[in-house]
């Protein structure tokens, strides 16, 4: 800075004289310099009587009040007396203003007791079930609605997201599902060569790529990609008060953000699923002609004669139910979200969480009732 | 904090033709002031005639395209980032929401350029966060988050943040926004009280007629079409003097006369 005054450090003198330890303070004082400390200064034997002076004093703030406030402090428990007669009153009132607020200031106490803990957790457990349960069932009514009324469908956002959730989302789809059909070749070929049996390494792949792998990891890509987005998306118009700009028209949330972004998952992801198998597929053929020497139509063949539509068919189902569950956890984050930056991440964390949660227990589930199935 | 106002010379503030503006829209041209220490200066108009802008552009959150800004006689707007950086700690900057960093308790908030900018310790940080909480009237919330608290109490959080390394030049960018007008009167005596007992200079970004009268020592006003300042002076003098239609209607609602706030 251009100020001379600048230049000049705070000063402290320490005199003994009349009236005890005469304190002379001088220089500027600006909270962004070093200071001395009171103890360093006085050393081992603390005064009785201390005056503060600052007539020299160029410019000062809150450094010279807490250096101020430190005296007075250690005279105190020296049992010593200071005199801040001589410093300005605007000094001494903010002295007292700086002795009130430590004295008053109590750490907030925000520790829960253990039962109060449990007690709130299992209350908050119950509202969000009943959130969920809510939720769940206003979408269903609002599917209804759909069914009902085609032409009140918000179809423009629904192609939008499309658009995002879909086609956006083909090369990390493409680029996961061909590293994955390879993964599962080459573990194959290891496996499989031992027995001569190279050829079955189309079989494996073909198989495991169209009933799981396919569709599971489209669904874990968009739940990372889309699920999230939406929680984000969602939660932060609630923290704008967008939605309840909604609600107070009387326009359902539900109908105008959730049931576009919804339909437009269900509908994307058997899409990118059967995508997703085709890369997969393509993966494995590219291992077995390098690694193997399996020519690509022997490929081909022998995985056409493994997989047939069922298979194809139990995939894409999955797929569109993992569609909808990606799309209600996050529209269930993001309209759960807490109004603030904060509330808005958190959101889009659980959404994933959650929507990747769900993918894997239905595919559980799913293994267990196609078994009994037969298909 | 100048207890010895002789001793520093040249105004708080300094701007010469200043010219601003977003991509290709240049919003303001030409644009020429100063503010003397311990002055609380208005910068006033109408919605959209670049309030915000020259705010945004006095601090550094954007560069100007043209002109310089000076603070206390140095070089800021030309100078270097990391000048700039050494410079932005002798002002406070209030925003319209208090723009309080809602994952910190509002003594964290105002202990954070403390603890970025002093050596001082932990329980000293502590103290002064405390006590800055207290100037504000917020003295036994400082444990509370952002979101438990009202609008008015968080722009008072901002202002004691605003006012944690007693800076020398604070600006507040619509401080009455959003308040009523019993908490945004509280507001305006705070920033007299601040001026009284710290000689902070103070530039208030406003349309508030009542602040403008009751607070401003002096006022520029911008204006849209002019792409700058129409009218600078006092503001009661501003309106009964001025010529300018803008500016009277600006001044008295239309009306023709200093309105009774």
């Amino acid at each position: 800075m251009s100020d001379v005054t600048e230049q000049l450090p705070p000063r402290v003198s320490v005199q003994t004289g009349m009236e005890g330890l005469e304190v002379a303070l001088s220089g500027v004082w600006r909270i962004t310099d070093a200071r001395r400390s009171w103890a360093e200064l006085v050393g081992a034997n603390p005064p009785t009587r201390v005056k503060v002076q600052m007539e020299a004093v160029e410019k000062w703030d809150s450094s010279l009040l807490l250096f101020v406030f430190e005296i007075q402090e250690a005279c105190r428990a020296s049992g010593a007396y200071c005199d801040v007669s001589a410093v300005p009153a605007k000094v001494r009132t903010l002295l007292g203003q700086l002795a009130a607020s430590h004295n008053s200031s109590v750490p907030f106490d925000r520790t829960d007791s253990f039962l109060t803990g449990v007690g709130n957790a299992t209350v908050d457990a119950w509202s969000k079930a009943k959130e969920i349960m809510q939720f769940v069932g206003e979408c269903v009514l609002s599917g209804a609605r759909l069914v009902r009324l085609p032409h009140k469908f918000r179809w423009k956002d629904c192609i939008d997201e499309m658009q995002q959730c879909g086609a956006m989302s083909l090369p990390i789809v493409s680029l996961i599902s061909f590293l994955v059909g390879v993964i599962m070749a080459y573990q194959a070929a290891v496996q499989l060569r031992q027995f001569g049996a190279d050829i079955y390494v189309a079989d494996l792949v073909g198989l495991a790529v169209v009933r799981e792998m396919g569709p599971m990891m489209a669904a874990i890509v968009l739940a990372g990609r889309t699920g999230a987005a939406f929680a984000a998306t969602l939660g932060n118009m609630k923290a704008n008060e967008e939605i309840d700009a909604l609600s107070a028209l009387g326009i359902s949330p539900v109908d105008f953000l959730v049931m576009p972004r919804i339909v437009a998952l269900g509908l994307m992801m058997p899409l990118l699923a059967l995508y997703a198998n085709g890369v997969g597929i393509m993966g494995g053929m590219v291992v077995a002609s390098i690694v193997l020497e399996i020519p690509p139509a022997a490929y081909w063949i022998e995985t056409q004669s493994i997989v047939d539509l069922s298979d194809i068919g139990t995939g894409l189902f999955k797929a569109l139910t993992f569609g909808l569950l990606i799309g209600l956890s996050g529209c269930l984050r993001g309209l759960q979200a807490e109004r603030s930056a904060m509330g808005v991440g958190r959101a889009a964390t659980s959404a994933v969480v959650t929507a990747i949660l769900l993918i894997i227990v239905s595919n559980t589930f799913f293994a267990v009732a196609f078994n009994i199935l037969g298909v | 904090m100048p207890t010895n106002e002789s001793q520093l010379q040249g105004p708080a503030v300094e701007v010469t033709g200043l010219e601003c503006g977003y991509d290709d829209t240049v919003i303001l041209k030409d644009v020429s002031f100063t503010v003397a220490r311990g002055e609380i200066f208005f910068v006033i108009g109408g919605s959209g005639c670049g309030k915000s802008t020259l705010l945004r552009h006095l601090v550094g959150l954007n560069l100007p395209r043209q002109g310089e800004v000076k603070f206390l006689g140095a070089p800021f707007s030309a100078a270097d980032a990391a000048t700039r950086r050494a410079q932005q700690k002798n002002f406070g900057l209030l925003f319209q929401s208090g723009a309080l960093w809602s994952s910190l308790t509002l003594r964290q908030n105002v202990a954070l350029p403390l603890e970025e900018y002093t050596t001082l310790n932990r329980r000293e940080i502590a103290e002064l966060a405390a006590l800055k909480l207290g100037q504000v009237g917020l003295a036994g919330y400082e444990d509370y988050f952002p979101a438990e608290i009202s609008g008015g109490m968080k722009k008072r959080a901002g202002l004691a943040r605003a006012l944690a390394l007693d800076p020398a030049i604070l600006f507040f960018d619509e401080p009455s926004a959003g308040l009523d007008p019993v908490t945004s009167r509280k507001l305006d005596e705070l920033i007299v009280e601040i001026r009284e007992l710290f000689g902070t200079t103070i530039v208030v970004v406003s349309h508030e007629l009542a602040s403008i009268y009751d607070i401003a020592d002096r006022v520029i006003m911008l204006e849209k079409q002019a792409q700058g300042i129409v009218a600078e002076g006092a503001p009661k003098a501003l309106a009964t003097t001025s010529n300018d239609p803008r500016v009277k209607e600006f001044l008295t609602r239309g009306t023709g006369r200093i309105p009774h706030l």
